[in-house]
């Protein structure tokens, strides 16, 4: 199929738009994890990316707001190219960018609003965080994203207290703190028993749908990305080798991307 | 049914050795036995001189009772311990405010290679002597009294507190790191957020650890010239006034002890 063509973006999402070109990532010299990616993500819906390990989903999104340095190519959007970015440009770009991580990625000692009040360190001064002395609105707002995703009465409690669904919604409402014009998600739910998998995809979803922000999402489990996502991406050693919405995502593609057939009865 | 579980066949009469036996370690063992008894010999450590030591011994044990708490005595005492105290009290916060960013400059994982290398050699340098040697050091520099005596203790406990920091912080989290570093916090934001909390409760452990080894070292440094009960201490053996020499043992005994529970207590209430 003609991956470039697969998705169109509107002419308003352009600007709003994450356009990734011919990234490339190589940890070893001359081995290289992506191969040349070029991705374009309108600003809105969500897109979900699929592939088995080790295929550089994860490298992929870490280069977007550059957890990760790529070794090449260009990550533009909203009028920087992030690869090109560096020390407080670099830091600005970033609090626009909300991530949610595998292992919840919360810092387990502090209390679950300083976790969430955490989204807004790119924004506060140094010393506000150091007498956690957070603006009122930045305040108010994270009680008020901590009702949303349910844990209103979890404020004070300390973060290694709560369950593993209970963490990764303070990881959601910490990446929503940042008011992000993008939220990435590595895995959210690769640690989660699948029912509360589900609630997670459902709670991404909808709080970034209501916000009108884009999610991109590397996710294996394929049945989640057909229920949750707009867009499919597939990927495999290093390449993108699918790109469409979730009903055109068939059988044979799901091989190509992952190989083998047994697993597919 | 494998093989390894079934009965060995009746034939085989050789008996396997568990634990074979380890030449190289005996050998060794009883080289260095000799070699103690050697270095005896060469130092003229004999039965005889160990009689006379316990002779002296008990002599001098004689005239340290009763103590002596004579009230000239005790305002000596008391003016001696109140500047170890004090000498070892401001070491310790010198020493721990002093040794956190030091720790954090020497742990490789937060900071750029040849700053880490630089402030792990100034670690290493900090170490390399005991605090009383850096206390005749500084004695030298600065003179007698207590100033030295607080300077040396702060670089011991610079060393000390920077280096376990130092590795405190090797060993947390990056995966918490990393999230406070994706919400685009600037770096000492994501120090207070990110590495603090993870190394706090050891790093308030180290410090009571120190603040009660600053408080038996501040007696050792007054020994050499810096000040405090040392220097009571010291004087009152040149004056032969044994007796005091026990009151100050005594008191020092306490404080150390106090300074013991005191650290514990510490270190409980941080976890």
């Amino acid at each position: 199929m003609d991956v470039s063509t697969a998705f169109k973006p509107t002419a308003g999402d352009i600007d709003r738009a994450l356009v990734i070109r011919n990234l490339r990532k190589e940890y070893r010299p001359g081995n290289p994890v992506l191969k040349d990616v070029s991705l374009t993500v309108a600003g809105r819906g969500m897109t979900a990316i699929i592939g088995p390990s080790g295929t550089g989903k994860s490298t992929l999104v870490r280069c977007i707001n550059r957890l990760v340095d790529p070794t090449s190519g260009e990550i533009h959007f909203r009028g920087h190219d992030m690869a090109r970015l560096g020390g407080r440009e670099l830091r600005v770009a970033r609090r626009r960018m909300g991530m949610v991580f595998q292992e919840y990625n919360l810092v387990e000692r502090l209390s679950v609003i300083e976790n969430v009040l955490c989204g807004r360190l790119g924004y506060v001064a140094v010393w506000r965080a150091w007498m956690r002395k957070f603006p009122a609105r930045d305040v108010d707002r994270a009680f008020h994203l901590l009702d949303a995703v349910g844990l209103g009465d979890f404020a004070t409690q300390r973060a290694d207290q709560l369950s593993g669904g209970q963490r990764q919604r303070v990881g959601i409402a910490r990446a929503l703190m940042q008011e992000p014009d993008l939220v990435l998600a590595d895995e959210p739910t690769s640690s989660l028993d699948p029912k509360t998998s589900v609630e997670i995809m459902e709670l991404i979803a909808r709080r970034a749908g209501e916000r009108g922000i884009p999610v991109i999402v590397n996710i294996h489990n394929v049945d989640l990305a057909r229920r949750f996502a707009d867009r499919i991406v597939g990927m495999s050693k290093g390449e993108i080798v699918f790109d469409g919405p979730p009903r055109t995502l068939q059988d044979a593609h799901l091989l190509q991307i992952y190989g083998g057939e047994g697993w597919l009865q | 049914m494998t093989d390894v579980s079934a009965p060995s066949p009746p034939s085989a009469p050789a008996r396997r050795v568990a634990f074979p036996p380890n030449w190289p370690a005996r050998i060794a063992f009883a080289a260095l036995a000799l070699y103690v008894v050697y270095a005896c010999s060469v130092l003229d450590i004999t039965w005889a001189r160990f009689v006379a030591g316990f002779g002296h011994g008990a002599r001098f044990l004689s005239r340290m009772f009763p103590p002596n708490f004579a009230h000239d005595k005790l305002e000596l005492l008391y003016s001696g311990m109140t500047e170890s105290l004090q000498i070892a009290i401001i070491a310790t916060v010198a020493g721990v405010l002093l040794s956190l960013p030091l720790g954090l400059m020497a742990a490789r994982n937060l900071s750029p290679l040849p700053l880490a290398w630089t402030a792990r050699a100034l670690i290493a340098l900090f170490r390399t002597f005991h605090p009383v040697i850096i206390a005749i050091l500084f004695v030298k520099a600065v003179g007698f009294g207590a100033l030295a005596g607080m300077l040396a203790l702060i670089v011991a406990s610079l060393g000390f507190i920077s280096k376990l920091v130092a590795e405190a912080v090797e060993e947390m989290s990056m995966h918490q790191v990393e999230a406070v570093r994706a919400t685009g916090a600037p770096f000492l934001s994501l120090v207070i957020m990110g590495v603090l909390p993870q190394v706090m409760p050891r790093f308030i452990g180290f410090s009571a650890y120190q603040l009660d080894s600053n408080l038996r070292n501040s007696a050792l440094v007054g020994l050499v010239g810096g000040g405090g009960i040392g220097a009571t201490l010291f004087t009152a053996f040149q004056r032969f006034d044994y007796d005091f020499v026990l009151t100050i043992v005594l008191a020092i005994i306490g404080i150390v002890m106090i300074g013991e529970i005191l650290s514990g207590w510490m270190r409980r209430l941080f976890q």
